[in-house]
């Protein structure tokens, strides 16, 4: 009986929200003219589980209002109704209150009753205005009275009901907990709440394991009695308990009675009450919740396949090391040969091990691409354009924080190619363009990074247009002479906006700035290219995982530490002939047709027992960081390896020329080298 | 429940009258910090440096898959530097700053004793001018006719203070 609910709460909002997702794309997809019934049975699918969770959560708002959605979709799969866009936008909306109830009460906001009341409204009208039927006046009036429906009015009260509970002292003895019944109570209607304090003895006399209180409860709204002796039923024998109709004249007075009675008790004996027993006066429920949103944390799905290898490869793993153990009991010098092969199968599992580890992290990028269509139908009806939004390479997988970080940026730079990009139906005409946009978004794969494009047939970028842009807004002096690249690469720049005016889609000029900021916050970089007239194409280069790096050791001195392997172009030995020095300081090398600087590594890091002091004695690295060039001179290569990225800041803090941490093999730690800081740096 | 309250009110009302503080030496000189902050202890081993910062900043270790930064105290005190011997010990720290849970590890020369501290015989340290520091010192207490320096953790884990010093360092360079 008394299971406590609140842990199963983050489950039901995350497949509550998965369910809305699908409703949205359902909708989305929806052919007006001919509708597919398996396409609306998923959507009433979806809408039905989440009714029949909320119901069970107590969350009635969400499930009264679902059912409202049920119902019209209802009528639609059975074929009673007309698929309209005029529904369908009700939905959609629908959708959205949804969404925002279930957030409010996964945050324990109020529910802004407002708008809810202006979507079912909304709804309602959708329902009367098709074939005025029973069922949607039947919801009308269950709405009016503010409940769920019931089937028969017989046995039940217009205002209320009044119950007096008075529980003997050891109900608590078996199991029965009032919290948990006034609970139900207040989810079938509105509930006031009396507590009597007279039975509550001196602390002295005080079992705690007793029950000293009586209530007298007062239930607002139109409830059966049946619905409260079901709740009452496990304490039937345990109480003395009256169950009265509610006087709809009795009601105010009585609440009001109760008002000043509970003021009273506060304000005489509250304190000690409150140190004294359990707090069930004080709104449980909150209480509750607030420990399940503690700890509620992310959680993700995993293929059960994926799951099954993992276990696979640890059951292997397991028999390497029992035959490695038997190995190590009596070792004698003839069963080298068997170690060695026991330790090639522990290398090869663990990493098998890894990668299937990693892969759990893995989700397909469509996580973030689903939502872009109803974005696109948003926003283009909002701003008369026609576009068609294209999406490519959805089961692309990336790590799940890649998943989470990328999708605002993206967001942000859908929108800028939706308003700014594509142009408005009459000027495509016009330049001789199809009338409907096109909008691509596509992910893959090269090398080990995960590509994702965003791509408008639009105007594309104007390049003189940016610069003078950039020169009036004291950005850019006005005789710097610039490349493509550099001349698109103005647009992120902070403050930076070619919009005219500015509208709530975008034009202010932060944004391009935090998108980019964002990304290489991820490891990442972003470029655009664009096509004067024909469009403009903006793509992001990120890190398949944030957690694993292939990483090249390099030694300097007795220290080791790590470039990645991603960012070394090649390693060269240097004569003193390719050295040249600038201002009689600064060292560059040249090569093939690039001056590169030398940076070296036993100045920068003050590593005193380097080795190699002069250029002609160690190895240049050359490497590229995020568009830096330069070259490392260090004393020696080591080895290449995967290396599993720990945060420095974590315990410590940012230390410049190093971009966080990792542990070797033999336990010690080794810094990871970030490129772009060590150059400044060398530059000090 | 209402045993759950009672056992930690229990626990309060002990804690608010005296408190436990591990106590360690650096040279001469006796400090203690609380020990609800002591993590481990640990004996002296070979870091990993890290570039372009103080001399008393070690640098960091592998502590079981976490980087830990590893400080000698006696260089923060600006006490004299000692060889770091077998014997030599680190006591890991932790607490909570700003939200977050930091670790950091201590060199100090040995450590010596859990002492129960009445809160009320705790002094406050004494304004030694500018010569001494006394930013980390919680207060002073008396162990067995001997001077117990309390530390304060947050502040001496607190790495916004030892930024600013870095920063200084940098300048005389």
């Amino acid at each position: 009986m008394s299971i406590d609910m609140a842990q199963f709460h983050q489950v039901f909002f995350e497949e509550s929200f998965e369910g809305l997702d699908i409703m949205e794309s359902g909708l989305l997809n929806l052919d007006m003219g001919d509708v597919d019934s398996e396409a609306i049975n998923t959507i009433f699918r979806a809408a039905h589980s989440i009714k029949g969770g909320s119901g069970t959560f107590g969350f009635s708002a969400v499930s009264d209002y679902t059912h409202v959605m049920e119902t019209l979709l209802d009528e639609m799969r059975d074929g009673r109704r007309q698929v309209t866009q005029s529904a369908v936008d009700v939905l959609l909306g629908s959708v959205d209150c949804l969404r925002e109830m279930l957030s409010a009460i996964q945050d324990e906001n109020d529910i802004d009753e407002i708008s809810v009341a202006e979507h079912k409204k909304a709804l309602e009208l959708e329902l009367n205005g098709g074939q005025a039927n029973l069922q949607a006046v039947a919801i009308e009036i269950s709405e009016q009275a503010g409940n769920k429906i019931t089937g028969t009015p017989t046995d039940s009260s217009e205002s209320g009901w009044k119950i007096s509970f008075c529980p003997h002292a050891d109900l608590l003895k078996t199991g029965n907990d009032p919290v948990r019944m006034f609970r139900e109570l207040s989810e079938l209607g509105e509930l006031e709440v009396l507590v009597d304090l007279q039975g509550v003895p001196s602390l002295f006399d005080l079992d705690p394991e007793e029950c000293h209180l009586s209530w007298t409860l007062i239930l607002k709204g139109n409830v059966q009695r049946s619905e409260i002796d079901d709740i009452f039923d496990w304490v039937e024998d345990e109480c003395d308990l009256s169950i009265q109709t509610l006087n709809s004249d009795e009601a105010p007075a009585l609440v009001q009675k109760i008002n000043s009675i509970s003021s009273s008790t506060e304000s005489q004996d509250g304190s000690d009450f409150k140190q004294n027993t359990p707090p069930i006066i004080a709104k449980p429920a909150k209480a509750e919740e607030k420990k399940a949103k503690a700890a509620a944390s992310t959680s993700i799905r995993v293929d059960t396949g994926k799951i099954d290898t993992l276990i696979n490869m640890v059951g292997e793993l397991v028999i390497t090391q029992s035959m490695l153990s038997l190995v190590g009991e009596d070792f004698t010098a003839d069963k080298i040969d068997q170690l060695k092969n026991g330790l090639v199968q522990l290398e090869r599992h663990t990493r098998e091990l890894q990668e299937s580890v990693m892969n759990i992290r893995m989700l397909p990028i469509s996580f973030v691409f689903s939502r872009f269509p109803r974005l696109v139908h948003d926003l283009s009806s909002k701003l008369d354009k026609k576009i068609e939004l294209k999406l490519v390479g959805e089961h692309t997988e990336v790590d799940k924080t890649v998943v989470e970080l990328i999708s605002d940026p993206l967001v942000h730079l859908v929108r800028n190619s939706l308003d700014h990009g594509i142009e408005m139906p009459a000027d495509r005409i016009a330049a001789g363009k199809p009338e409907m946009g096109t909008i691509t978004l596509e992910a893959y794969h090269r090398g080990g990074n995960i590509v994702i494009e965003v791509k408008d047939d639009g105007k594309g970028l104007n390049k003189e247009v940016l610069r003078a842009k950039a020169i009036e807004k004291g950005l850019l002096d006005a005789d710097t002479v610039l490349t493509d690249r550099q001349c698109y690469e103005l647009i992120f720049m902070a403050g930076f906006s070619t919009a005219e005016k500015i509208t709530d889609v975008s034009g202010r000029g932060v944004g391009m700035d935090v998108v980019r900021r964002n990304i290489q916050s991820l490891g990442g970089n972003i470029e655009i290219t664009s096509n004067l007239g024909f469009g403009s194409t903006i793509s992001i280069n990120l890190p398949l995982t944030l957690a694993i790096l292939d990483g090249q050791s390099i030694a300097v001195g007795d220290e080791t530490f790590i470039v990645p392997l991603g960012s070394i172009i090649e390693s060269i030995k240097i004569s003193d002939k390719m050295v040249n020095r600038v201002a009689g300081k600064g060292e560059t090398f040249r090569l093939r047709d690039e001056y590169l600087p030398i940076v070296r590594m036993h100045n920068v890091f003050n590593v005193q027992s380097a080795k190699a002091t002069k250029l002609t004695e160690g190895l240049l690295v050359v490497v590229d960081g995020q568009g830096v060039r330069c070259g490392l001179f260090v004393d020696d290569l080591l080895g290449q390896q995967q290396v599993v990225i720990k945060s420095l800041e974590a315990n410590y803090r940012r230390v410049e020329g190093v971009s966080s941490a990792t542990i070797l093999g033999d336990g010690s730690v080794a810094l990871i080298l970030d490129i772009p800081g060590l150059v400044r740096l060398s530059n000090q | 429940m209402t045993q759950e309250t009672d056992t930690q009110e229990v626990k309060r009302t002990k804690s608010e009258n005296s408190m436990q503080f591990l106590s360690f030496t650096l040279g001469e000189e006796e400090y203690g910090v609380d020990i609800l902050s002591v993590q481990e202890i640990r004996s002296w081993e070979p870091v990993s440096r890290i570039p372009n910062v103080p001399s008393y900043e070690k640098g960091v270790v592998n502590l079981r898959g976490a980087i830990v930064p590893i400080i000698d105290l006696r260089e923060r005190f600006n006490l004299e530097h000692s060889k770091y011997t077998n014997l030599t010990v680190v006591v890991v720290l932790q607490t909570i700053l700003q939200g977050r849970s930091r670790t950091m590890g201590v060199v100090v020369d040995s450590v010596s004793d859990v002492n129960n501290i009445e809160a009320q015989s705790i002094q406050s340290a004494p304004d030694f001018g500018t010569k001494v520091s006394t930013e980390f010192i919680s207060g002073l207490a008396l162990v067995d006719e001997r001077m117990l320096i309390l530390l304060d953790v947050k502040k001496l884990l607190k790495l916004d203070g030892v930024d600013n010093d870095a920063e200084e360092d940098d300048d005389e360079n």
